[in-house]
């Protein structure tokens, strides 16, 4: 049995919208008021639901990137998808004031309970549920080793630019910044090396290619396949 | 109450259910909560495992009369039967119209024989992941293990060679690489419903997590 998840149901409540900011060209954080707080994990994610004045209603899952030490309100940050039916509502329409329907904290296996080393691996928005992660270790085991690789398309993509740390080891697959000494490309086994630890838990969290490679590439590195945690997304 | 929508913004109903056939699937809504996906996502707990059929095996065993293990060819000898119709995901997608063949559990069961006090199995597969389910949710023509997909081999990023695959149930329930069932008289709880999901996980009632 876990305690990342209390037991009885998941109940839906109607958090209010308390700040949002652009967290990237293409996504945006929504710090959420829950007037039935709970406790959480890193790691964790909620389900929103929105209705239409149809009744139509819709879900999606998102991951909290928030630490649990900030009591009373939980952020997500939402990436755009020009298709989606959901995000682009979070992301352009809803306004500090606003309320949505969520539940949570749900999943008890993607979660930090106070392991390290902790080695973190994002790509795109996976860098979410790390940040949360990242985040709280900062705030309760600050003295934990850490390492972050952040794979994403350009510089204009990468979330939470400003937090993820001067050691943080950057990754651009589409095109860096003015300067950057390197032409674009996928992540290396050379990553995974200079970033691996001898022990403790890798956290993977991204779309499924870079999921997949990133699995395959820390196999190769000697991590065993119970230390890697995998939070997979997108369509294959 | 519920907060509905700031009227300038439309809940668009995604494309594939606009051009849903009724000839293949059910073709009206899915599921409560759920959106029609084009794709086949990905979910996976850890490392994509690579399975060889050399290496593959099947058993059934626990309260059984013959427990019983196939290997690759033992298992292609069985009379075969397909699936199609919609699955669906506790991650919200559900897929529309899609099919699957390779052999029923009932195949595999009417060899194996359960006791009479076998009602739950526990599924395992290569890796360690688990799940649970009532027996009575894998008899009677409702699930298969299933080796290939929409005519062509199941692909390893989705169970490949071989998955369970209980489509009237979320779909981790349909465990991947599939390697053994387990009957049992008392429930024990897989990987998924000891980490906050529903045990039985019917889409139609939208039993995602513990409690619903």
């Amino acid at each position: 049995m876990t305690d990342a998840t209390p037991p009885g149901a998941i109940t839906w409540q109607v958090a209010d919208v308390v700040a949002a900011w652009a967290e990237s060209s293409t996504a945006r954080t929504l710090r959420l008021h829950l007037p039935e707080p709970w406790t959480y994990l890193p790691g964790q994610h909620v389900d929103v639901r929105l209705t239409a004045p149809d009744g139509y209603q819709a879900q999606r899952s998102y991951s909290i990137g928030s630490s649990p030490a900030d009591e009373g309100s939980i952020e997500l940050t939402i990436q755009r998808l020009a298709d989606g039916e959901v995000s682009p509502y979070l992301c352009d329409v809803l306004e500090v004031g606003d309320q949505i329907e969520l539940r949570g904290p749900i999943g008890g296996y993607f979660v930090w309970r106070g392991e390290r080393p902790v080695l973190l691996v994002g790509g795109g928005s996976g860098l979410v549920p790390l940040m949360s992660i990242l985040r709280h270790l900062r705030r309760t085991a600050p003295d934990a080793p850490v390492r972050m690789i952040a794979s994403v398309r350009t510089p204009g993509d990468l979330l939470y630019s400003g937090e993820l740390g001067d050691d943080a080891r950057l990754i651009y697959t589409r095109a860096g910044p003015p300067g950057w000494a390197e032409p674009p490309r996928r992540l290396r086994p050379e990553d995974i090396a200079a970033a691996a630890f001898d022990e403790g838990p890798a956290y993977v969290c991204g779309p499924t290619g870079f999921v997949d490679r990133a699995a395959d590439l820390l196999l190769a590195a000697g991590y065993p396949a119970d230390q890697i945690l995998t939070e997979r997304f997108g369509p294959t | 109450m519920t907060p509905r929508l700031r009227s300038r913004h439309e809940l668009r109903l995604p494309r594939i259910l606009r051009q849903a056939t009724p000839a293949r699937g059910h073709g009206g809504p899915p599921p409560p909560g759920q959106y029609y996906e084009s794709g086949f996502p990905t979910l996976t707990v850890g490392p994509t495992p690579k399975v060889e059929t050399a290496a593959w095996n099947l058993r059934v065993d626990g309260l059984v009369e013959h427990a019983i293990e196939w290997d690759w060819n033992a298992f292609k000898a069985l009379p075969r039967s397909t699936f199609e119709g919609d699955i669906h995901c506790v991650t919200k997608w559900s897929k529309l119209g899609t099919s699957f063949s390779g052999v029923s559990v009932d195949e595999l069961l009417a060899l194996a024989q359960p006791k009479p006090e076998a009602k739950y199995v526990l599924a395992t597969s290569v890796g360690g992941y688990t799940t649970n389910l009532p027996l009575a949710d894998l008899v009677d023509g409702k699930a298969w293990i299933a080796d290939t997909h929409e005519d062509q081999p199941l692909p390893r990023e989705h169970g490949g060679p071989a998955r369970l695959l209980v489509p009237h149930l979320y779909f981790w329930k349909s465990a991947k690489w599939i390697a053994q069932l387990r009957l049992l008289a008392e429930d024990e709880w897989g990987f998924w419903e000891r980490n906050g999901y529903h045990h039985r996980g019917d889409p139609w009632q939208e039993q995602r997590y513990t409690g619903d």
